[in-house]
């Protein structure tokens, strides 16, 4: 089959459906590749790097008759209007809110894939274009504030004088506000992130930030079993709201990444909240596309509002085109992967597959739009740990055993130590502190040398034959003979222990 | 009750706590490669520095005797330590163990001998006499333990007796019953001022428990049983130096001590058994296997498919396990490797802290092969790289790659931490045949998309693909 790679006709869109080197790949697969004449110039990607890879490079025309499109964008009805009959797309829809788009699709027999509907599996992560752009939208979303932000995000001691770090506060720690966490940290400002979610703390904190907590329990689970936050009780927002209040007038930096799937954005950030931070502040809204976060954003533009610029810019991803192509069509090759299993060119839309289920929107003459649910996390996770397993319960009794072992042998020591003379009490001493020392030597270490600290211990363990000397000159014939025989196999593991060992150290080379 | 105490000469104290802190410097030095070759030096000195010492002590005498066995023990040894074969490396370590444990039965036996010429008059002096037996008892203990348990890890890894785990029926029992049995001997012992019979009962037990001890534990559980067995070597000669009053025994034993019981740990720790459970032996055989769950078919391949693969790889990793040592296969691996790095292809190896029969096992028949030790990582080290890598070889290795451990909370192996070479774009699997590993799950690894099964001995295998190349 033909894959045809057009341009993205979107105003302002300098994104592209492929890549030379993903072209490479889907010729692996067994397709053949046309892409339109200039697809890939503002992604800094040229004609000649196309058919480099073996790409046909042809017109736009000849480009929208290809079985298969790939794209960035949904296509406009002009553009579906010049597709073949029974031809097959991908790309980004919006199917929820483009049912005349469906229907044009359907009316053509185009079977249609919707990047956006890849179900949140672990699966299917490879072809995940959402969080790909997300992850994108988030690290530019930190350099955009930047740019608009007139200080230094890192703290400094110069001779010029002392500059306190940014403070950076984010809302919503999915990829996109995990991206934004990391980049923000990465330039050294203080990061401080908010989530509904409370099982993403970890993530947060992993990545540097301060998880922002509040002093208010949902009753129920937060996440809504599809992998995405979902809306919360008023008396949620309430607390929401009063901690944001509280934090704007200490940050510098706001982003906010707050978005429930196929519901306008919440207004999380009010104009009096805004009002209260300092001037030459910054507020990046990612979620400008549907209404925004913040009560001033205005859609595609940078707006100053009380001192305060609001950014709702709605082409973040689209201001990386390079690297946003390369990530959407590494998702597009896997996804092709997934739907040409044989690798022999031809596609196959196999709905016992769930991943393909979800995404397929059109079937030929028949909208498929909205699937059947699916839930990816929650329920067989929680099963898996409610499963009785062994050693759970073992963990589960041992601290107890473990003290009362431990009070036993302080007992037990004290005993000793109480009636034992001097002597053996100094030996004792002797004893603890090198185990001690022996815990911290060996820690160290390195995996590779395993063996030969083994040969090597092994040879010093033969010091036993200090106490078979000491012994072979005792007047008892008996304790003579053993002491000879013991210094004798002693001998054996100290001569055979080093030797072994220096032989295998020379063999280790660089 | 000691009258001499080694302490009197001021020389050989010195020289013993040189002895120690050379030993210490030792063990330290082999935490890195380039400092390893220098520890081993500081090992050999402190041995030499220890021997001198003792045989100029004035109670030392027969230095005659004692020149002629020592002549004869390292004739012997460096024999053993030539002629010995990398992979046979923990055969070696296991019987050197269990000469420390004989050594420290031999001390024990002596000191027992020659402590009843102790006099004993008054409470202080009792006291001593008792905690002196105690110490004779216990090192006789450890070091009998000691000795079968390592002599049977001899056999087993050697194959002269078979290296599953001996299944006796009450086995924990047993072993609970040979403890507290060795217990009221002690009692016994100690209350009567020493009793031969007493002893001898100990000692038969003690041997009889280190041999089952070992004999119950499977194959693939030896990395733990050798580096127990290390632990406990240490731990005898500790004892012997408690028996002697001899500090340099009890500081070395204790170095080589916890030095086997950190090994041990990390080993279970890589295997996410507690140290508990792997003693008590028996892995596997009480879970039951769901065979009949369908995993769907497996891709073979064959050499000169594996060898266009890698062609066209930029970046190879190569997970060995056991199976690589059986057959002998790192040479030509290391060929392969020379092949793949001449060609402008980025190879790794990523060990799993169990491959092997011995605590870093691999790295060692790696290192034996040339294979630049720069370029072997820990499983800690690449996991996260596997994602990057293009192709990865899985040769000779089963449990210690598979994904059950990871996906499948049920499985047996769930929760051991394994090479996660399946998030690599490619996999080959080298194996014999489709069974199942040393913990007798299957491997879903082998049915998974992107992994490719190559049948058939490593060694050929490899050496065909070195040839398509």
């Amino acid at each position: 089959m033909r894959i045809g790679i057009p341009k993205e006709s979107f105003l302002g869109e300098r994104r592209v459906a492929a890549s030379p080197s993903s072209v490479s790949a889907l010729i692996k697969l067994g397709f053949t590749v046309q892409v339109q004449k200039s697809a890939g110039t503002k992604a800094s990607f040229t004609d000649q790097e196309y058919s480099d890879a073996n790409a046909e490079v042809v017109t736009k025309k000849a480009c929208w008759q290809s079985d298969v499109i790939l794209k960035v964008n949904a296509p406009t009805l002009d553009e579906v209007a010049s597709m073949n009959n029974g031809a097959t797309l991908i790309s980004f829809i919006a199917p929820a809110q483009s049912s005349e788009l469906l229907v044009a699709l359907k009316d053509k027999s185009i079977t249609t894939l919707a990047m956006e509907m890849v179900p949140r599996m672990t699966r299917s992560q490879p072809m995940d274009a959402l969080s790909s752009m997300a992850n994108i939208a988030g690290y530019r979303a930190v350099i955009e504030a930047s740019h608009h932000f007139g200080r230094f995000f890192t703290g400094q001691i110069t001779a010029a004088g002392k500059m306190p770090p940014a403070k950076v506060m984010i809302i919503g720690a999915g990829v996109a506000g995990l991206a934004a966490i990391g980049t923000a940290g990465s330039l050294g400002a203080i990061v401080r992130a908010f989530d509904t979610r409370p099982e993403v703390k970890e993530q947060i904190e992993s990545m540097g930030s301060e998880f922002l907590e509040l002093d208010y329990e949902e009753p129920e689970d937060t996440g809504s079993g599809d992998g995405y936050a979902k809306e919360m009780s008023k008396a949620f927002i309430d607390a929401e709201m009063a901690l944001f209040a509280q934090q704007a007038k200490d940050v510098d930096i706001i982003i906010t990444t707050a978005m429930i799937p196929g519901k306008p954005a919440p207004k999380l950030i009010t104009e009096t909240m805004v009002e209260s931070m300092k001037a030459g502040s910054v507020i990046v809204d990612l979620a400008a596309a549907g209404g925004g976060n913040c009560e001033c954003t205005v859609v595609g533009k940078v707006v100053d509002t009380h001192g305060v610029k609001v950014i709702g810019y709605t082409d973040l991803v689209s201001r990386l085109p390079n690297q946003a192509s390369q990530l959407y069509a590494n998702n597009l090759v896997n996804l092709t992967k997934l739907l040409c299993k044989n690798k022999d060119g031809t596609l196959d839309i196999d709905f016992d597959d769930v991943v393909i289920r979800n995404m397929t929107v059109v079937k030929e003459d028949e909208i498929t739009f909205p699937p059947p649910p699916i839930q990816v996390s929650a329920a067989p996770v929680k099963k898996a740990t409610v499963e009785p397993v062994q050693p759970v319960e073992e963990e589960a009794t041992s601290p107890v055993k473990k003290y009362a072992f431990m009070a036993a042998g302080i007992a037990l020591f004290g005993w000793v130590a109480s009636v034992a003379p001097a002597d053996f009490l100094t030996h004792f001493t002797v004893f603890v502190l090198a185990c001690v020392i022996g815990y911290y030597v060996v820690w160290n270490v390195s995996h590779s040398l395993h063996t030969p600290l083994m040969s090597v211990t092994n040879a010093i363990s033969g010091i036993i034959i200090v106490g078979a000397l000491l012994q072979i000159g005792s007047g008892n014939t008996l304790v003579q003979i053993l002491a000879t025989l013991a210094t004798l196999v002693a001998t054996i593991n100290i001569v055979g222990g080093f030797k072994v060992t220096s032989r295998m150290l020379k063999m280790f080379s660089k | 009750m000691e009258s001499t105490q080694i302490a009197s000469n001021g020389f050989i104290s010195a020289a013993y706590v040189i002895a120690a802190l050379l030993f210490i410097f030792s063990l330290a030095g082999l935490s890195k490669q380039e400092s390893a070759q220098r520890g081993n030096l500081f090992g050999i000195a402190g041995m030499v520095i220890a021997l001198f010492a003792t045989i100029i002590d004035p109670r030392v005498s027969n230095v005659f005797v004692i020149i002629i066995a020592m002549v004869i023990g390292s004739g012997i040894g460096l024999r053993l330590a030539n002629k010995v074969e990398m992979t046979q490396m923990p055969e070696l370590v296991a019987i050197l163990h269990s000469f420390v444990g004989l050594a420290a039965v031999l001390v024990g036996f002596n000191s027992y001998i020659e402590a009843g010429h102790g006099v004993v008059i008054t409470a202080a002096q009792h006291t001593a006499m008792n905690i002196h037996l105690s110490e004779i008892f216990i090192g006789i203990f450890i070091g009998a333990v000691t000795f079968t348990g390592s002599v049977v890890a001899f056999a087993k890894l050697r194959g002269t007796i078979s290296s599953s785990a001996l299944m006796l029926p009450h086995r924990h029992k047993m072993n609970l019953a040979a403890g507290v049995f060795s217990f009221l001997l002690l009692l016994s012992f100690v209350n009567h001022g020493g009793s031969n019979i007493a002893l001898f009962l100990m000692t038969v037990t003690a041997l009889v428990f280190g041999w089952h001890l070992v004999a119950s534990i499977g194959g693939a559980d030896m990395p733990v049983v050798v580096s127990m067995l290390n632990s406990y070597s240490g731990w005898a000669a500790a004892a012997a130096g408690f028996m002697l009053n001899n500090d340099l025994l009890i500081i070395t034993g204790a170095l080589v001590g916890s030095s086997g019981a950190i090994l041990s740990y990390i080993m279970c720790k890589a295997m996410n058994r507690s140290f508990i459970s792997v003693i008590a032996g028996g892995f596997g055989t009480d879970v039951v296997i769901d065979n009949d769950k369908d995993y769907g078919e497996h891709i073979e391949v064959h050499a000169e498919g594996v060898a266009d693969i890698l062609r066209n790889a930029k970046s190879v990793v190569i997970a060995p396990g056991y199976g690589m040592a059986v057959a002998q296969a790192q040479y030509p691996v290391y060929e392969l490797t020379q092949q793949l790095i001449n060609k402008g292809i980025k190879v790794r190896f990523a060990i799993h802290p169990v491959a092997g029969r011995l605590p870093g096992h691999m790295n060692v028949l790696l290192a034996e092969a040339k294979v630049p030790y720069d370029i072997v990582l820990g499983m800690d080290e690449i996991n996260d790289d596997f994602a990057e890598a293009d192709v990865v070889l899985v040769i000779g290795a089963n449990d210690t790659v598979n994904p059950a451990a990871a996906e499948d909370p049920t499985s047996p192996i769930a929760g051991m931490p394994v090479l996660e070479v399946w998030n690599a774009k490619e996999v080959i699997v080298f194996k014999r045949s489709m069974n199942t590993g040393y913990a007798g799950v299957q491997n879903p690894l082998f049915f998974k998309e992107n992994t490719q099964m190559l049948f058939g001995d490593a060694k050929d295998s490899v050496e065909q693909i070195f040839k398509a190349l």
